[in-house]
């Protein structure tokens, strides 16, 4: 899989991110580093769309990574409406597409 | 009810500054920011400032968040984190929720509201595809959680935000498919700009996205050419491959707190907008309600730091922390600070309206 981490950087170094941890993303694996946001994770491993709107349908994704404009919402562990751009990661979170309001749901075995 | 004497909302550069001044004087001070951690957005400008040793000039903006952190740290003043401010009321009483839960009422005796600011967008048609971003998104990814969000990016805007951050993204190993810029000419400084440039990023000034193509993320860019009365040239449009579109589109004030306090506001168009009328010592129309940063007008997180330095000063000679004539130094000190920031073409333009703002005739001048 193409990766979009930065690894090397000529100003920061190395990188050197929390603990390597898998997570889970509708149902796939993938790779993450503990306490980095969720979003991040997601980004890195090429995860571009997060969410549906409630009226149209239409994709959404990342647009402030800070915590303001909610544009990144998706249902992290059975909540709904996580900011995913400021929520950390831990090992084993299973993460879902969040279509419209994303009603609280039962998690997928 | 809880109680402190000083409470600081948001805790970047102003914010952290006020409390290393204002517990330095001997100030209770609580420190309140809804991140996780504190520095606001230092942590993510990873290049030098300009400016005279005394302004940090040609250190990172992320070792200046560290200095500040080590010199709260060692002041004394109390860093509430995960907390968020929703509300503030009569007797400038706030609000917080901490960690999503916890519900806690604050009485502090003076307040300094030092928010920030929030991006800009640019409408246009697919602005809401996946791939869209502001540039301030783009540097926390890139620079504070190492991942690039794409790989071929247009960058919108051509002010210092653009410049920086495309420089970042080339440094981060992301191509830089062009900059547009709709103005005739280019916003930020030429230092800035002649580093883009001469890694082969074209500047393209009168144009600007006419349209975001895709599914479901970015696919594609329209540009289009501006006329001298910035309308689109029809025949003009040409396509870029990109995955990215970052918006860097300027800032407006983040004032939802100020408004809520119910003070007076002026409509500044050279300051993102609207922003509290303040005075010369970072205070607005309701007394004990301090200001700084980029709440009181868009500039540097230079000016940021000065500013919460003068807050600092200021609501520690209330708190009867400071005589009148130790708080007059020190805040002469900080203000011959803010004037070097301030000059230039744009910066002087700044300056004299915070004076008209600052010393309207002894009164408030709207």
């Amino acid at each position: 899989m193409e990766t979009y981490r930065i690894l090397q950087h000529p100003i920061l170094g190395e990188i050197q991110q929390g603990k390597p941890v898998e997570i889970e993303v509708d149902g796939k694996t993938i790779s993450a580093f503990e306490g980095e946001p969720i979003a991040a994770a997601l980004l890195a491993a090429g995860i571009r769309v997060f969410r549906y709107t409630t009226k149209r349908h239409e994709a959404r994704g990342v647009f402030c990574a800070i915590g303001r404009c909610t544009d990144c919402m998706m249902i992290v562990d059975g909540i709904p409406n996580v900011r995913t751009c400021i929520t950390p990661v831990k090992a084993g979170m299973k993460i879902q597409t969040q279509v419209g309001l994303g009603k609280p749901q039962e998690m997928q075995p | 009810m809880r109680e402190t004497e000083f409470a600081i909302v948001g805790a970047g550069p102003a914010g952290l500054s006020a409390a290393i001044e204002a517990a330095r004087a001997g100030v209770q001070v609580t420190l309140i920011d809804e991140n996780e951690k504190p520095g606001g957005q230092l942590f993510k400008q990873i290049h030098k400032f300009f400016g005279s040793k005394e302004h940090y000039a040609g250190v990172r903006g992320i070792d200046i968040g560290y200095q500040l952190l080590d010199e709260v740290e060692k002041c004394g003043a109390e860093v509430m984190l995960n907390s968020v401010v929703w509300g503030i009321f009569e007797n400038l009483d706030l609000g917080i929720i901490q960690n999503g839960k916890r519900n806690l009422h604050l009485q502090p005796k003076k307040v300094l509201l030092a928010t920030g600011a929030v991006e800009n967008a640019l409408a246009f048609p697919g602005w809401t595809l996946a791939g869209v971003m502001g540039a301030g998104a783009i540097q926390t990814l890139v620079n504070v959680h190492r991942v690039l969000p794409g790989k071929r990016i247009l960058m919108v805007g051509s002010g210092n935000v653009g410049l920086i951050v495309s420089y970042q993204l080339l440094q981060a190993g992301a191509e830089v498919v062009a900059l547009v810029e709709a103005a005739p000419r280019i916003g930020g400084y030429a230092v800035h700009a002649s580093k883009v440039a001469r890694r082969g990023v074209p500047i393209l000034v009168s144009t600007t996205v006419k349209e975001a193509l895709g599914k479901e993320t970015v696919e594609q860019a329209v540009l289009v050419s501006l006329d001298e009365n910035w309308k689109p040239i029809p025949g003009s449009e040409r396509t870029l491959d990109v995955d990215v579109i970052c918006l860097a589109c300027g800032l407006s004030p983040l004032a939802e707190l100020a408004w809520m306090a119910g003070v007076d506001f002026t409509y500044i168009p050279q300051f993102g907008g609207w922003m509290p009328l303040h005075n010369e010592n970072m205070e607005t129309t309701r007394s004990g309600l301090y200001i700084a940063g980029d709440l009181a007008g868009i500039e540097e997180a230079s000016t940021a730091i000065e500013e919460g330095r003068l807050a600092g000063v200021a609501a520690a000679e209330s708190l009867g922390y400071l005589s009148p004539a130790a708080a007059e130094e020190q805040k002469t000190v900080i203000r011959k600070r803010l004037n070097q920031l301030r000059e230039g073409p744009f910066g002087e333009a700044r300056k004299e309206i915070k004076e008209q703002l600052a010393f309207g005739g002894g009164k408030w001048r709207y």
